[in-house]
């Protein structure tokens, strides 16, 4: 239905002078132009995302068989495969979730429920703000000197993980303690108030209620581990890898092995870079389809968080 | 037969509904509680309590007794201090960084501000109900059980569902999600989300409650059930309930306390409060010249 503005409305004295209409039109072209800007902004964003994977689809789109995800990398374009780098990658990525994860959230804990606020809180709270904006090279620099010089864990799965664990780390803290911060303290006031201890009303409470804004900063730190390159070939990650870590599960007790932390690997953007570096054609076909996995990747794991998120708004009621 | 007198709940329509400017006429149709039990022992008593927020004095030297199985409301216009020595009674002002609290207030003789206490204990035998209803958004039941759970209260599965369902009594709401325990407590209407907040207030057994204008954000309707409950409850409770309403301190309280920019100004028995009050403050306050 149009809504048509000043009739059958009896008119004031203020908005029946002339200076009133001119400016009212005056506002209301300004409105329009806003909302003109805006969505020009708004198709510039999804124009130039729609180019990038319709043009990723279109090369590499042919090459996705399941042979692309069984195979190993080889010399033959047309036989090259990404098993290693996407095992590689799924592996290098729990290790750094195991990482990041528990660590992060603590530390928002401690820093938003626990610590007083004093210079030296504000102090830790800049500095973690600005290591998020830290580029990536100075983490694999630093895993270079401390992991693989210091604790020796060599060229490894565990260097990869704890390298992008420590890199994702700000995100998941910045994130949590947004989350936390947005609970409302009369959740808090309710739980102190049956006598809980500051530790049940957090894990009981407060973090049940932040919990989708936690995951949604897990999420965009995974997000990014999963398609960082530059720590990882300053730790020396390998390019062409033709054989498997050993399997976490054994048929010997105790079933369980750790000897695929210490393996070298290579992940999937360090594939697609490869393989973009070589000359001929079917390379990059082979490049574009790895990119193309590492999108679904990525936007999988973003469903997958956003319905968790669903689901625990819903359960969580206000 | 011999003919009893039963007494008749405070929270009567009579005076819920009266108009704001009949309120000088007011104080002399208070509602008299006639079934006042003689010589109610000292619950809680406060000596030379201070609160500082900062720089800033909120509570000035005061000095009160709060007694045992009764309602005392405290009243005055906002800003007054009155939540803020609310809050001192389960040490919940511990929370706020910039807040220091002077003086000795005693819970049957012990001061609750020695090193030796643990908030912990005392809020478990000092229990609250806010101004907004705060549910956890979790179960009706989780709401009721969770404090039972915390200080082990119960020993057994049965023994906790007893715990519940015996706090949703008292605070009479059982009857209204008996079946319904497993839904969302924030799904509740919000004078029943007040009552559920009680009967968690309850499920602890507490020996105080601490009400912090329990009904600013309900309805009449809902009002008169809560104010229904403080009468019931104040049979084994000590009750303190801060309002803005001079009507509900009337109806529900025995002894009513006026404070006023920090100080305790004047304390008494509800009917003299508002019959009779000894400051002038009082008087003015109680007759709308002010607040």
């Amino acid at each position: 239905m149009a809504i048509t503005y000043g009739t059958g409305v009896p008119e004031s004295k203020a908005t029946s002078s002339e200076e009133f209409d001119r400016r009212l039109r005056r506002r209301r072209r300004s409105e329009f132009i806003f909302a003109c800007l805006g969505l020009l902004a708004t198709s510039v964003g999804l124009f130039a995302l729609a180019i990038l994977v319709i043009d990723l689809a279109m090369t590499g789109l042919q090459r996705l068989d399941v042979s692309f995800f069984t195979n190993y990398p080889s010399r033959r374009a047309g036989q090259a495969g990404i098993l290693s780098a996407w095992v590689g990658s799924l592996l290098v990525t729990i290790v750094t979730g195991l990482v990041g994860v528990p660590l992060g959230v603590s530390a928002a804990i401690y820093l938003e429920e626990y610590a007083p606020t004093n210079w030296m809180t504000n102090i830790i709270e800049i500095n973690v703000s600005n290591l998020a904006g830290v580029p990536s090279i100075v983490y694999g620099l630093l895993a270079l000197g401390l992991f693989i010089y210091g604790f020796g864990t060599g060229r490894s799965i565990l260097t990869a993980g704890l390298t992008l664990g420590l890199l994702i780390l700000p995100i998941i803290i910045v994130a949590t303690r947004e989350a936390l911060r947005a609970v409302p303290s009369s959740l808090r006031e309710a739980a102190y108030g049956v006598g809980a201890t500051q530790w049940q009303v957090t894990k009981d409470h407060v973090l049940p209620a932040a919990m989708p804004g936690v995951l949604t900063g897990v999420i965009i730190g995974i997000s990014r581990a999963l398609g960082e390159t530059a720590p990882l070939v300053t730790i020396g990650a390998l390019s062409f890898i033709a054989f498997l870590p050993p399997s976490p599960i054994t048929l010997e007790f105790p079933f369980i092995s750790f000897a695929w932390l210490f393996e070298g690997f290579t992940v999937l953007p360090i594939q697609a870079f490869n393989w973009v570096s070589r000359p001929g054609h079917d390379f990059q076909t082979n490049a574009a389809a790895a990119g193309l996995v590492l999108l679904a990747i990525t936007l999988l794991l973003n469903g997958v968080a956003i319905y968790f998120r669903y689901r625990l708004r819903k359960r969580l009621q206000w | 037969m011999v003919a009893h007198v039963i007494p008749q709940p405070l929270s009567t329509l009579e005076t819920r509904d009266r108009p704001v400017n009949q309120i000088s006429e007011f104080k002399f149709s208070v509602p008299v509680s006639t079934h006042e039990p003689a010589g109610r022992s000292v619950k809680v008593s406060a000596k030379g309590v201070t609160v500082h927020y900062g720089d800033k004095q909120a509570i000035f030297p005061l000095n009160v007794e709060i007694a045992d199985k009764s309602v005392t409301a405290f009243i005055g216009p906002s800003g007054c201090g009155k939540s803020t020595f609310l809050r001192c009674v389960n040490r919940m002002n511990d929370m706020i960084p910039s807040c220091r609290v002077g003086g000795q207030l005693f819970m049957d003789g012990a001061n609750i501000y020695d090193k030796s206490v643990d908030p912990v204990r005392l809020r478990a035998r000092v229990g609250m109900v806010f101004q907004k209803p705060n549910p956890f958004p979790k179960t009706i039941y989780e709401n009721v059980a969770y404090g039972p759970r915390i200080h082990g209260l119960s020993r057994s599965r049965g023994e906790l569902d007893e715990i519940v369902k015996t706090s949703l009594e008292k605070a009479g709401l059982f009857g209204e999600v008996k079946d319904r325990l497993h839904d969302s407590g924030t799904g509740l209407s919000g004078g029943q989300q007040q009552r559920l907040c009680i009967a968690r207030a309850i499920a602890v057994n507490p020996e105080v409650i601490l009400m912090d204008e329990p009904c600013s954000a309900l309805d009449p309707i809902a009002t008169a059930k809560i104010e229904e409950l403080i009468d019931e409850l104040r049979e084994n409770y000590c009750i303190i309930i801060v309002t803005h309403s001079m009507q509900q301190a009337a109806r529900v309280s025995q002894r009513t306390a006026f404070f006023h920019l920090g100080n305790l100004v004047e304390e008494g028995e509800t009917t003299q409060i508002f019959t009779n009050p000894r400051d002038e403050r009082t008087q003015n306050y109680i007759t709308g010249r002010f607040g």
